[in-house]
């Protein structure tokens, strides 16, 4: 078993037990179905809106070439400096040579999950720079050293007794537990981290291939005074993020808001085109743009799961999957976690490393049914078990499911199968539970039903 | 009509009553049935763990056994899903692949089947209790299999339906629930809690192996609310 499978059981396990952990999470879920629901509402047809998303995406996702060309001509038309990273690892020195050119030491950073998948803050931690966070769900994520908890909501396990404590021990100022006064707080520390920064650091949620813009949605402004203060901007972005079209921003921005966090639109959307240009007051004076493939490019190659590369990271397969309500973001040990994250972390980190992800799955399809960009995420899991069972099967699972076959094609072994489990059964209950109980996963917190006498195919027998 | 009824491998073993229901309110609706002997298990198991060979070496028998079937009839959304939705799949590019379209198409979950395709609701069953319905996943998403048991259920005598707040999967997913024990026991009771919530006295559904979970978990907690597949529910005169 790889380290990653026992650290996930072993943080299901603990997660799973704290019960207060699951109502917190649940509660705050619930709240987001109901407001989600009154939203998607408001579409005209929320479901048409999701094959619209999808075909769009499609379209820019088989395409991807071209409308990358077409954005980065655009970029570099008005002054953006594009750099192209293959690695995460190459990322990170793009963006800390920029930092050495600019002998840059303070940077102010807006939410950005890519940044997250490349650990930034780390790399540039190490360069000697310090980097705050300025999302406010991010910034306490960082005050305890933590990686976001849900790529939208990155600290939804916390109340505000907790983030109250937290500000108190870390920033020695926290006046109530009330959320008005804990922002307060925070903002008075950012404001001073704006002013001082050398460098604003942002992701952003979509890329305009006709218009060469990068669009960025978000709920505090903070992502603004990022990219407005500093004299240098630099933006981390996958090369999936790319639309076609201006226009496909009519449909994704209402969409993204309502999957995310059931809003109707998010507070701030802004559309940027290029650092300040000849005769303009304000803006950044220079603009780089990091466009980062990190085995993006290897899932645009499989033509089955190509449709993982739609995700617009709204974390809604997120919300509705009961295995995350129930084990919570941490557990999964990924910078995408849930239903998403289960499907392309093996792309992006290792098949076999990271197949227990997709193992760890009942299949409902909760998170195919909510994904508003209609990726297929229930059945990639399915691919991804078949993939990895076909590079590294399992001896004994193999074993097991052959045995299993001759025995459901023998109608007298299946036969004899059902009289042993009817006969062993006063056996099994002696045992259950307990070390010696070949069903101990099964029974260690649920009942066997009894097997009766007759099984359906002895009745059907004896009728005719 | 001939109905060719699939019995499930666990509804055979362990819920023989579900199965003979079945064949008791379809032979009352005048149809002959008949029951491959055969046949044991569709195949899910190792299908759904990935192990594609093994799962194609338990399927390819079944679907010989179907070849001439007019109707296949499955009383699981689950092993429903399974031939109806991913035999067309499992054997892509294989000589059988023709066949397995072929049967999927003729291939129908039981509650569909007796709304969609014989048009039937009421069977003149009487269950004077209080129930709430679950949705088995591969049922629901899978198949679509979301209206026609409640149309079943509406024509009930004495029955009383109360949904539960939360469309939730009860945990079950066949090999997960051994595989990952922790996460599918905290699914189930969360499923159990928004039962219980309910009053029911019967959590109804029609895929024997999610009530298999549900009320494994409910008798371990001790719990009244009984379990009971829907084709048993629609047999009770």
């Amino acid at each position: 078993m790889s380290s990653f499978v026992s650290q996930f059981k072993t943080r299901a396990t603990e997660k799973t037990r704290d019960l207060r952990h699951r109502q917190v999470i649940r509660t705050a879920l619930r709240g987001y179905e109901v407001v989600r629901d009154k939203n998607k509402a408001a579409f005209q047809s929320w479901e048409s809106a999701r094959q619209a998303a999808a075909e769009t995406k499609w379209q820019a996702i088989n395409h991807l070439d071209t409308h990358l060309e077409s954005l980065v001509a655009k970029l570099e038309s008005r002054g953006t400096k594009v750099h192209w990273a293959g690695t995460g690892e190459q990322a990170c020195e793009i963006i800390a040579q920029i930092l050495r050119d600019k002998k840059a030491r303070a940077i102010i950073k807006s939410k950005s999950m890519t940044s997250e998948e490349i650990h930034l803050n780390h790399a540039l931690e190490k360069e000697g720079s310090t980097v705050v966070e300025s999302d406010l769900g991010e910034f306490i994520m960082q005050l305890r050293h933590e990686p976001p908890y849900h790529i939208v909501f990155p600290s939804m396990h916390l109340t505000r007794g907790e983030i109250k404590d937290l500000f108190q021990r870390e920033l020695g100022d926290a006046p109530s537990d009330n959320p008005d006064d804990l922002t307060m707080v925070a903002r008075r520390v950012m404001r001073q981290k704006y002013i001082q920064a050398d460098v604003g650091f942002t992701g952003a949620n979509f890329a305009i291939a006709e218009t060469g813009m990068l669009s960025i949605t978000e709920n505090e402004g903070n992502s603004r005074l990022t990219a407005a203060l500093p004299k240098t901007m630099v933006t981390l972005i996958g090369i999936e993020k790319v639309l076609p079209r201006f226009a496909d921003l009519a449909l994704f921005l209402p969409m993204l808001a309502t999957a995310g966090a059931g809003q109707p639109m998010t507070c701030y959307n802004t559309m940027y085109s290029g650092p300040r240009q000849p005769g303009e007051c304000d803006g950044p004076e220079e603009w780089h743009v990091v466009l980062l493939d990190n085995r993006r490019t290897e899932l645009l190659a499989d033509a089955e799961q190509r449709d993982a590369l739609h995700c617009i990271r709204c974390g809604a397969c997120l919300n509705v999957c009961p295995i995350f309500r129930n084990i919570g973001g941490h557990t999964y040990g990924t910078t995408y976690s849930g239903p998403v994250g289960s499907v392309i972390t093996p792309h992006l980190r290792g098949l076999q490393d990271w197949k227990h992800l997709s193992n760890a799955s009942s299949l409902c399809g909760a998170c195919t049914e909510a994904c508003p960009v209609k990726i297929d995420l229930h059945h990639h899991l399915l691919q991804n078990r078949r993939n990895a069972a076909a590079g590294q099967p399992a001896f004994f699972e193999r074993l097991a499911y052959k045995i299993f076959g001759l025995v459901a094609n023998e109608p007298k072994l299946w036969w004899l199968a059902k009289k042993l489990g009817w006969l062993t059964q006063p056996l099994q209950h002696a045992v259950k539970g307990s070390v010696l109980d070949p069903a101990k996963s099964w029974t260690k917190t649920r009942d066997l039903p009894p097997q009766p006498r007759e099984s359906f195919k002895d009745w059907w027998r004896n009728r005719k | 009509m001939t109905v060719t009824l699939f019995i499930p491998c666990f509804v055979d073993a362990l819920f023989p009553r579900a199965g003979i229901s079945m064949v008791q309110i379809l032979e009352r609706l005048g149809h002959t049935v008949v029951c491959p002997e055969e046949i044991a298990c569709c195949g899910q198991p190792p299908f759904n763990s990935g192990y594609w060979d093994e799962a194609r070496a338990i399927a390819a028998p079944v679907l010989e056994k179907l070849a001439d079937a007019e109707a296949v009839v499955i009383g699981s959304g689950s092993c429903g899903a399974m031939v109806k939705n991913f035999y067309p799949e499992l054997f892509k590019n294989t000589p059988r692949a023709e066949l397995a379209r072929a049967i999927s198409a003729r291939t129908w979950e039981f509650s569909d089947f007796l709304v969609s395709k014989l048009g039937v609701t009421d069977l003149g069953a009487k269950f004077p209790h209080k129930i709430t319905y679950h949705d088995g996943c591969h049922g629901l998403r899978e198949l679509g299999i979301q209206k026609q048991p409640r149309a079943l259920l509406a024509q009930v005598r004495d029955l009383q339906l109360v949904e539960m707040a939360e469309v939730s999967c009860c945990g079950f997913g066949g090999t997960f629930a051994a595989k990952f024990p922790m996460i599918s026991t905290a699914m189930g009771e969360v499923k159990c809690a928004s039962a219980a919530e309910t009053g029911a006295e019967y959590i109804v559904s029609g895929d024997s192996s999610c009530l298999m979970h549900i009320q494994g978990l409910l008798s371990r907690q001790g719990s009244p609310v009984k379990t009971i597949h829907l084709a048993e529910v629609l047999n009770q005169q």
